[in-house]
């Protein structure tokens, strides 16, 4: 599936000032477009745009030529920067993993996430362990097109490599496509096809 | 370098909680005998495995873990006992906290006021977030207003307003673009280099290596190792423990390799070396406990380490 972005800006309302002007994008099938623009700049809110969270003031996303579903499952999925405000605190983990898909038990090894956090309020993990959680449970047939927004800055640097090396062979195995929001620039090389910036 | 500004020696923290089906409370320990300290005008950058307790070693110096903890050993400030009941007035003064997560912030409250806060003024306000490149109109700004980085310089500027003279910065990068990133640690080796200590927990080993003095590297609740910065830059032959040369390999820069596996859980440790099911180097003298000990300058946990 093909993601385009066409002239998108973005206001919170009429009178205030654009947050994104005119920014234009587009994801192929397999590819991995790495997003770079400084502190502050409108990376998040883009991401947001493209999921379908946020309607843009002009300009449209689509997605294979349609618009994005305002029902059902969407096939662009946003992981995002903060773990802990992403998850329902009144939930326990379990409920939040298994809410659009069960995920089998090879991959929760994999991402390395411990059967006895599944009872756990999400307070009682780290922001680490929470990410796992956000991550495994998107990773779902459905999920066409992932935006990353910066999904690795609460892990360490192995359980970095881990969790970006599953993504890549899942990413490579179902031919997805992916944008990568992210300030390091050492990963951006390593993970993404080609880069964009948006300030230019 | 000068005197000690906090000792922690032989921490031990546990979380009292129900476990599986059981009606009895259990003891979970998540810090296992740690000892580190900060010396006045020094940076110690403490780096390692997500949710191996790196934050709860903040919350504790701090004294801000919940009820169900049990805490003992000795953690000090300037030779005193440091705790909410007998020094309060040191938090938020002498000491202060950059926290990790940017829910921290009063989601009703206007940015620029909570800088202030209650001892704060607004100039030193308005000269922080000129230093951080916030713009004039953030100080009116609600927390939903602001990007992640800039919720984390507002969290920074909070933290330095009154001049600390110890730091508990718990991730205080992520989410700024590399070059505000340096310039918010170039700024934190000024405080250090006017005499402020600063603990800075963090898992950007690259940015961290700019400015720290020395390096702990955490594992499964306790520290492995503690090299100095110069052997960080000197390769992965200058460092001690298994696990930290691992970290080095995991780098993206470093190759990008992963180890196999994850770090013990917390409430089914093994006896010996908690590293040990991972680590290429294993033989019988791993199953016993493995003390600290001095090793070329630094300290590791690790009985191969040469």
């Amino acid at each position: 599936m093909q993601l385009e972005a066409k002239n998108i800006s973005f206001r919170y309302d009429k009178k205030s000032p654009w947050v994104l002007k005119d920014v234009s994008l587009s994801i192929q099938e397999g590819e991995r477009v790495g997003i770079v623009a400084p502190s502050g700049f409108g990376k998040t809110t883009l991401a947001r745009i493209l999921a379908g969270y946020e309607k843009p003031s002009e300009g449209q996303v689509l997605i294979d030529g349609k618009e994005l579903p305002s029902k059902g499952f969407c096939p662009v999925q946003l992981i995002y920067q903060h773990p802990e405000l992403s998850v329902n605190p009144r939930w326990r983990m379990e409920k939040t993993l298994n809410e659009c898909f069960t995920p089998d038990e090879a991959l929760l090894a994999k991402m390395g996430i411990e059967k006895e956090w599944l009872h756990r309020w999400p307070s009682e993990l780290s922001g680490g362990e929470l990410q796992r959680f956000c991550i495994a449970r998107i990773l779902t047939p459905k999920t066409k097109i992932l935006i990353c927004d910066e999904i690795s800055t609460m892990l360490d640097v192995i359980t970095q490599a881990q969790v970006w090396n599953i993504l890549l062979d899942i990413a490579k195995e179902r031919n997805m496509g992916m944008a990568v929001i992210t300030h390091n620039k050492a990963l951006a090389e390593k993970v993404c096809t080609r880069t964009v910036r948006l300030d230019k | 370098m000068g005197k000690t500004l906090l000792n922690v020696e032989d921490l031990v923290v546990a979380f009292s909680m129900y476990r599986g089906d059981s009606l009895k409370k259990e003891n979970l320990e998540v810090i296992h005998s740690l000892s580190l300290d900060v010396k006045e005008g020094e940076i110690l950058a403490v780096v390692g495995s997500s949710g191996s307790g790196k934050s709860i070693l903040a919350s504790a110096v701090l004294d801000l873990l919940p009820k169900n903890a049990v805490v003992s050993g000795k953690i000090t400030y300037d030779g005193k006992p440091l705790s909410m009941k007998t020094t309060p007035d040191l938090y938020g003064k002498e000491i202060s906290f950059i926290p990790q997560s940017v829910d921290y912030l009063d989601p009703l409250m206007k940015v620029g006021k909570q800088v202030q806060g209650v001892k704060g003024s607004k100039a030193r306000q308005e000269e922080l977030f000129e230093k951080y490149r916030l713009g004039k109109d953030t100080e009116k700004k609600y927390p939903f207003q602001l990007s992640g980085g800039m919720a984390r310089r507002v969290l920074i500027s909070g933290a330095v307003m009154g001049n600390p003279k110890l730091i508990i910065a718990d991730e205080p990068t992520p989410g700024l673009d590399l070059e505000l990133a340096m310039e918010t640690l170039k700024h934190f080796r000024t405080l250090a280099d006017q005499g402020t200590g600063i603990l800075m927990i963090t898992h950007d080993i690259d940015l961290a290596l700019n400015v720290a003095d020395r390096i702990a590297v955490f594992y499964a609740g306790t520290i492995v190792e503690i090299a100095s910065t110069q052997d960080f830059l000197s390769g992965r032959d200058a460092l001690r423990h298994p696990y930290t040369k691992a970290l080095y390999d995991a780098l993206p820069q470093n190759g990008f390799k992963p180890i196999p596996g994850a770090q013990p859980y917390a409430g089914s440790l093994p006896s010996g070396c908690l590293f040990a099911d991972r680590c290429p180097y294993r033989d019988d003298a791993c199953a016993g406990a493995q003390p600290e000990r001095e090793v070329r300058g630094g300290k590791v946990r690790c009985a191969h380490a040469t």
